[in-house]
């Protein structure tokens, strides 16, 4: 994947670069608002990340040009403006989602690697498989090795976007975001449990656990181990 | 003080001026009124002149000269301010009290001159005003009345006015000055007080005479002030001191982790564990900032503008739904009670998130000793306001306490050993705020009941 990052701090954008590349991805980084305009529209990037604030023009600005211009490449925006509606203006604007600084590299990777797959039409995907876990989008009617799991609707909606972001972590803070629609932070790991409670219903009584803990990051679905 | 500066004072330049002003005016009144009275009286003895020339021309004219002559000498004899001369043919004296032509001033007739007077053994001229009429194309009747004691009279009165208006001047510039020192001396005084203020001195309040005028409550009100900017003050050095307790065990641990893994001499798997340790750390760090920013901002009236109407009813299921697992976990048995589902102009992920950290607070704080947790979180509506109550069965909060909590970094004595910033309820009061509601804290008997308050969208 390919992702241009316009951000006029270095030292972040270096080490977004840098993050970026050693999960083999190719990365470059442009300094102003203006060259990352004329650069996300050559249209040789998966993914842009671009900050709010920038020299020349600013984030919002060069995210409504890229629009303009027909492009859905999709776009996340780095902010150190943290407050709800300042998400509201970038995702009004025409982005895809919304980072607030300071962030973990971790959760940059993930949503990164989320927008990326955006492209691919999954949305047409009736099915989701995983080793022997099916869940089909149609029936709602999940089954692991041919036996039905019997899921509350949240928990449902749960496995459904671990599912589709199968083999990719999954931070809490996009678990809260698109399984519950909450741009808040719950001091106490609810996530924790109610990821538990879903463990407990597909990987209770089967020796090979699907829905595993990434240390420091998230969650991942995925057959086997590496 | 210079008494240069009481001159340039803006009392002083307003008083002396408005003074200035008065006596002007008090001179034009003075003057009209003069100038009025005097051509009253004026054009009352002209009139009564030409009443008596006209008699003495009747006279003249109906039985001579000669009886002209008889009836000026006998008007002339009955004294008091009228003036007579009657010539002859010749011009010489015939009849009449002025034994010579006065010398005339003024053309056509009538107009002043003035006459030797004999008062006493005193000789001296005094003005009149008369008639001078022309018999056989000649002046040689005159008709006049003395003038003089109008004239002294209209004199005196200018003068006393004159002089009394130097006077009111004079009082009134010492007067201005007396006040632009008293106002000066006062405003120093406050000044000072000021200056005093500004260099650090924030319990200095400014000077109060008692008087209760315009420049004592004026210094009341900015007292009042000043004691309200002390205790914001206060609250602030309050949080700050919190901050630095509060930050400094967390950083601590940081540091304790990132020191231990370095020492560790298993190697990358150590290191790699203590790294861990201390993003966890510094997460939990930059969350407190966050929610201190969000607060800040949120006091600073900059919050969300995205506001939406929220039915709050719903909003408080999905948050029972959230944390009933967690509560379930603990042992805690969480409730909701939805008994309208209100609707507020508020921005969801806000109120989502107080609701969050009150839960989050009857979670950590409202652990009730030996008896099985209860948690209740309840909507309900009345008098245009959404009530969302969220309840525990837990120790309270001391009555004493419940304003305090509400404040950034207060967290009390027996929560200071478990997890959190202190800065849950601070954010809960400052959505209250933002969206014109309110919040209380109850005693549950037992436990804490937080009431939060919303109007109605």
């Amino acid at each position: 994947m390919r992702v241009l990052i316009v951000e006029d701090d270095r030292e972040i954008a270096h080490f977004v670069q840098r993050g970026l590349k050693e999960s083999g991805h190719g990365a470059d980084v442009v300094f102003d608002g203006d060259e990352g305009l004329d650069r996300a529209l050559s249209g040789d990037y998966d993914v842009l990340i671009v900050d709010r604030m920038l020299p020349g023009r600013d984030g919002l600005s060069l995210i409504q040009g890229v629009r303009a211009s027909g492009s859905r490449t999709p776009v996340l925006i780095l902010s150190a403006l943290g407050e709800v509606d300042d998400r509201v203006k970038g995702l009004k604007a025409g982005s895809d989602d919304y980072l607030t600084k300071p962030f973990a590299l971790t959760e940059l990777l993930a949503r990164i690697e989320a927008l990326g797959r955006r492209i691919s039409p999954d949305e047409t995907v009736t099915r989701y498989t995983v080793g022997d876990l099916a869940l089909d989008r149609l029936t709602h009617k999940v089954t692991r090795a041919g036996d039905v799991i019997v899921l509350q609707p949240r928990e449902y909606r749960l496995l459904e976007y671990l599912m589709r972001n199968a083999g990719q972590v999954v931070t809490r803070t996009m678990l809260l975001e698109h399984v519950w629609d909450y741009h808040f932070d719950p001091q106490t790991n609810v996530i924790d449990v109610h990821i538990s409670r879903l463990r407990g219903k597909i990987d209770k009584g089967f020796d090979r656990p699907l829905l595993h803990t990434v240390r420091g990051a998230g969650y991942m679905m995925r057959d086997g181990d590496e | 003080m210079a008494t240069n500066s009481y001159l340039r004072s803006t009392v002083f330049r307003r008083t002396a001026a408005v003074v200035l002003l008065l006596a002007l005016v008090a001179a034009s009144c003075v003057g009209l009124v003069g100038w009025y009275a005097n051509s009253l009286l004026t054009r009352a003895t002209e009139q009564a002149i030409e009443a008596e020339a006209a008699e003495l021309k009747a006279e003249l004219v109906s039985r001579g000269f000669d009886a002209l002559a008889i009836a000026v000498g006998e008007r002339s004899r009955r004294g008091g301010a009228n003036l007579y001369y009657l010539a002859d043919a010749n011009g010489q004296w015939r009849a009449g009290n002025l034994t010579v032509l006065p010398t005339w001033s003024g053309a056509s007739g009538r107009g002043t001159f003035a006459y030797p007077a004999i008062a006493g053994a005193a000789r001296m001229s005094r003005v009149a005003a008369g008639l001078l009429i022309e018999i056989d194309g000649r002046p040689r009747l005159v008709i006049g009345r003395d003038v003089d004691d109008q004239r002294a009279l209209l004199d005196a009165i200018f003068r006393t006015t004159a002089f009394a208006l130097v006077l009111l001047a004079l009082l009134g510039l010492v007067g201005s000055f007396v006040i632009a020192r008293h106002v000066q001396h006062r405003i120093a005084g406050m000044s000072a007080a000021t200056r005093d203020i500004m260099s650090g001195d924030l319990g200095r309040r400014l000077p109060l005479d008692g008087s209760g005028d315009e420049l004592d409550r004026l210094s009341g009100q900015l007292n009042e002030m000043l004691a309200r900017i002390e205790e914001l003050m206060a609250g602030l050095r309050e949080v700050s001191d919190n901050i630095a307790h509060d930050l400094k065990t967390p950083l601590n641990r940081l540091r304790n982790s990132a020191e231990a893994a370095l020492a560790a001499q298993s190697g990358a798997e150590a290191w790699k564990s203590g790294l861990e340790r201390v993003i966890e750390e510094a997460d939990g760090l930059i969350k407190t900032f966050n929610a201190l920013l969000m607060i800040a901002r949120l006091e600073a009236g900059s919050g969300p503008d995205a506001f939406e109407t929220v039915e709050i009813g719903a909003l408080a299921r999905d948050v029972y739904e959230l944390y009933e697992p967690v509560a379930d976990d603990a042992g805690v048995q969480l409730t909701v009670n939805v008994t309208s589902n209100p609707v507020s102009s508020v921005n969801r992920h806000l109120l989502g998130q107080a609701l969050s950290n009150l839960i989050d607070n009857a979670l950590k704080y409202g652990a009730a000793h030996g008896r099985p947790g209860q948690i209740g979180l309840a909507v309900s509506q009345a008098g245009g306001f959404a009530h969302i109550v969220v309840s525990d069965n837990g120790p309270g909060v001391a009555e004493s306490e419940r304003d305090r909590v509400l404040r950034r970094f207060v967290r009390l004595e027996a929560s200071r050993s478990k997890p959190g910033t202190g800065l849950g309820l601070s954010l809960v009061a400052a959505v209250a705020r933002i969206y014109k509601g309110r919040v209380r804290l109850e005693d549950n008997a037992p436990g804490l009941r937080v009431v939060l308050e919303l109007p109605l969208a």
